[in-house]
């Protein structure tokens, strides 16, 4: 994007920080009015609330007033749309009659300014991406994300490479994938799962193949999420198994967007790397992938955050 | 099947729930013959121990009849009458390898949730928290026990439930509580709650060798219980534990303190409890850790303190400086009983020990709501409750 792009992002960016300032000022001004007007109603509770949304607007409005580059922290707005929507959302379905009415129109409101937000901060990231050498050279709009991780499993070295070398075993332990074939020389095909219930497919070729020492692979030019991975194995000290060190990058489709949205659908990639491995060591030295009755499915980020009652699964 | 089920600080119900399946081909389903309720189930019940969620099946205490063995399981049969440890165990990383079931690398499935916690994940536990697994517990008709080949131990003579349901914990805690002093002849060794884990650490101290055992606690019965095992008893709200310790001891201290109470300890000094009690409410600490402050206190330059009471985060007011300065080894760890089985067995066979002195109560299973009030309260001279479904 342009330096013309950049300032236009600018000023969009100090317009929403005008727009901060004045409804933050009228919320702390004048709270039991937007109560009543917005649904949440005037009650002392939902006064205190309204004061403290509009000094959260005011804090909002230095940032994106105070500085000379105020576009990134438009994304300070998108968290407080995504706070005002959950609460309102709260609001329409506690209320009912002319309030509920009232608050579905503050929502759709909230909603519309949302969207510029994140219009305005989607721009900033698309910026980024565009900058020669800049992080996101990874792909169009994307942003590289490495990840790291180790573990040391309680086998031979030839043995725990060997599991991983048959790389039609990966979704056993790499809770995203879904499948991996292997269509010859070399090459081999993957389908994962992505947020939302969606499937990513790409090819991908083994770059370097050292017996009981490292497995490398990336995605065919091309492909609709680039990454690339490698898994080194050495020889854990004193007897105890092997050491296997992984790393991973792969090119975040929809950049900044897609990481915070990644993330609001529950996904934390760095456990997500450090579970795989445990599943992988479970696997490698149990036989299986352990599970729980509160963990159904076994060791899996998302799970850990939201349990099942320890109670047999039906 | 009927199951007792945590929900919610000071409530546990009996609730029906679906019965356990096979989930991993290790597993094996275990008809529940006799169950306990164990002081540390009281910390769950208080409400001290992090991650618990309504619904969660209780119990790390029990023993049965296996009705059904996953595919991988090659040791039992169908019709095995057998004990099950607490601590889940895979019996193939390199902690089972070395002894150290408690902290098994892959019986976690929430191994990340711990880290948080503790920084590295111990072992899962039957019916103690997500944290620690999110495994349904033993308080029930019917329960999975995962690692099935591994675990637990047959009991293939005539000797009664009552003899050997405590090899799945409160027996082996107290013997690993005696076993980490590193007792030595004349060793003189203090036993911080006589509670059942305290009664037998005083009994497993005496076996392993301690001149003299000393039991601190306030419950007139359950000093009376220690007493039975041969221990000298002090009622810490009539003596100045430190000061009566340094008058038996003439002057030296315990050679090694045995911490038997863990995280809800009780302080003589109303404002020093208060301390305490208010800075866990508020969870600004989790532990209440008295005991433990004192057994550091007491304990011989150059002595041991062993911690087999259960701490859940962080103590404050923790005296380093005497740990330190006074060359004091500190060891703990929740019980790896798969260790201790097949020898405390043979100890309860050949009549070392009886451990069924520490049953104070016979219950139905469906009595448990009202049995962990009694226990918690301490009513009717409460000392062990087990539970038969």
């Amino acid at each position: 994007m342009s330096q013309e792009g950049d300032r236009t992002t600018d000023r969009l960016a100090r317009a929403l920080g005008w727009a901060s300032l004045g409804l933050g000022a009228v919320q702390i001004a004048a709270p039991g009015a937007v109560g009543r007007l917005s649904g949440v109603g005037d009650s002392a509770p939902a006064r205190g609330t309204v004061v403290l949304v509009g000094a959260r607007e005011l804090f909002h409005a230095a940032l994106l007033l105070g500085g000379d580059r105020p576009a990134p922290w438009a994304w300070t707005r998108v968290a407080g749309d995504v706070l005002d929507l959950t609460m309102l959302g709260r609001v329409v379905a506690a209320r009912t009659g002319t309030r509920r009415l009232r608050a579905v129109a503050a929502t759709g409101v909230v909603a519309g300014i949302a969207a510029v937000d994140l219009w305005t901060a989607l721009r900033v990231g698309r910026r980024g991406a565009g900058r020669p050498g800049g992080r996101g050279a990874g792909g169009p709009g994307g942003h590289v994300r490495s990840l790291r991780a180790a573990i040391t499993v309680n086998r031979p070295r030839q043995e725990v490479y060997r599991y991983w070398h048959d790389i039609e075993n990966l979704p056993r332990f790499m809770i995203h994938l879904e499948s991996v074939k292997t269509t010859g020389d070399g090459h081999s095909h993957w389908k994962a799962k992505a947020p939302a219930n969606w499937t990513v497919e790409w090819d991908a070729e083994t770059v370097q193949d050292r017996p009981d020492e490292v497995i490398a692979w990336r995605s065919m030019p091309g492909s609709a999420v680039g990454n690339r991975g490698l898994v080194r194995f050495t020889d854990a000290p004193g007897g105890r198994g092997t050491e296997v060190r992984v790393e991973l990058d792969y090119d975040v489709p929809g950049g900044r967007l897609g990481l915070a949205l990644a993330r609001l659908l529950g996904e934390h990639p760095e456990q997500q790397v450090r579970d795989d491995l445990r599943r992988f060591k479970q696997i490698v030295e149990t036989g299986e992938v352990v599970r729980s009755e509160g963990s159904p499915e076994g060791t899996r980020a998302l799970r850990q955050a939201m349990q099942r009652p320890a109670q047999p699964v039906r | 099947m009927k199951a007792i089920c945590w929900m919610g600080r000071n409530t546990v119900e009996v609730q029906e729930v679906p019965d356990p399946r096979i989930l991993n081909a290790r597993d094996a389903i275990v008809r529940v013959t006799s169950t306990a309720i164990c002081g540390s189930d009281l910390h769950l019940y208080d409400g001290y121990i992090p991650t618990m969620k309504k619904g969660d099946i209780l119990g790390h205490e029990f023993m049965g009849e296996v009705v059904e063995v996953g595919p991988e399981v090659k040791t039992l049969r169908v019709g095995d009458r057998v004990v099950v440890p607490f601590p889940i165990a895979c019996g193939n990383c390199g902690a089972c390898e070395h002894g150290l079931y408690s902290v098994c690398e892959n019986s976690n499935p929430n191994a990340g949730l711990a880290e948080k916690f503790m920084g590295h994940s111990p072992s899962g536990i039957f019916g103690y928290s997500h944290m620690l697994g999110g495994y349904p517990g033993g308080q029930a008709e019917y329960a999975r026990v995962p690692f099935a080949d591994v675990g637990p131990i047959k009991i293939e003579d005539g000797l009664p439930d009552e003899k050997v349901l405590f090899l799945s914990d409160i027996l082996p805690t107290g013997w690993m509580g005696a076993e980490m002093c590193d007792i030595k002849p004349g060793d003189v060794i203090a036993v911080w709650g006589a509670g059942p884990v305290g009664q037998f650490a005083v009994a497993s101290a005496f076996l392993l060798g301690a001149e003299r055992v000393i039991a601190i606690d306030r419950f007139p019965y359950r000093l009376r219980n220690a007493e039975r095992a041969g221990a000298e008893t002090l009622d810490y709200e009539e003596v100045d534990v430190f000061d009566a310790l340094r008058e038996m001891t003439a002057g030296r201290g315990p050679d090694a303190c045995i911490d038997a109470v863990g995280m809800e300890a009780h302080h003589p000094t109303p404002a020093v409890h208060a301390y305490d009690r208010v800075k866990q409410a508020t969870r600004m600490e989790t532990e209440r850790p008295h005991a433990l402050r004192e057994a550091i206190m007491s304990c011989r330059n150059g002595g041991t303190v062993s911690v087999i009471g259960v701490y859940g985060g962080f103590v404050d007011k923790f005296p380093m400086g005497s740990l330190m300065n006074r060359s004091l080894t500190l060891r703990a760890g929740q019980c790896h009983v798969q260790r201790y089985l097949e020898p405390l067995l043979g100890r309860i066979r050949n009549g070392d020990i009886d451990p069924s002195f520490v049953i104070s109560h016979r219950m139905a299973l469906e009595d448990a709501p009202r049995g962990y009030r009694m226990f918690r309260d301490k009513e009717n001279e409460c000392n062990k409750i087990v539970l038969v479904p």
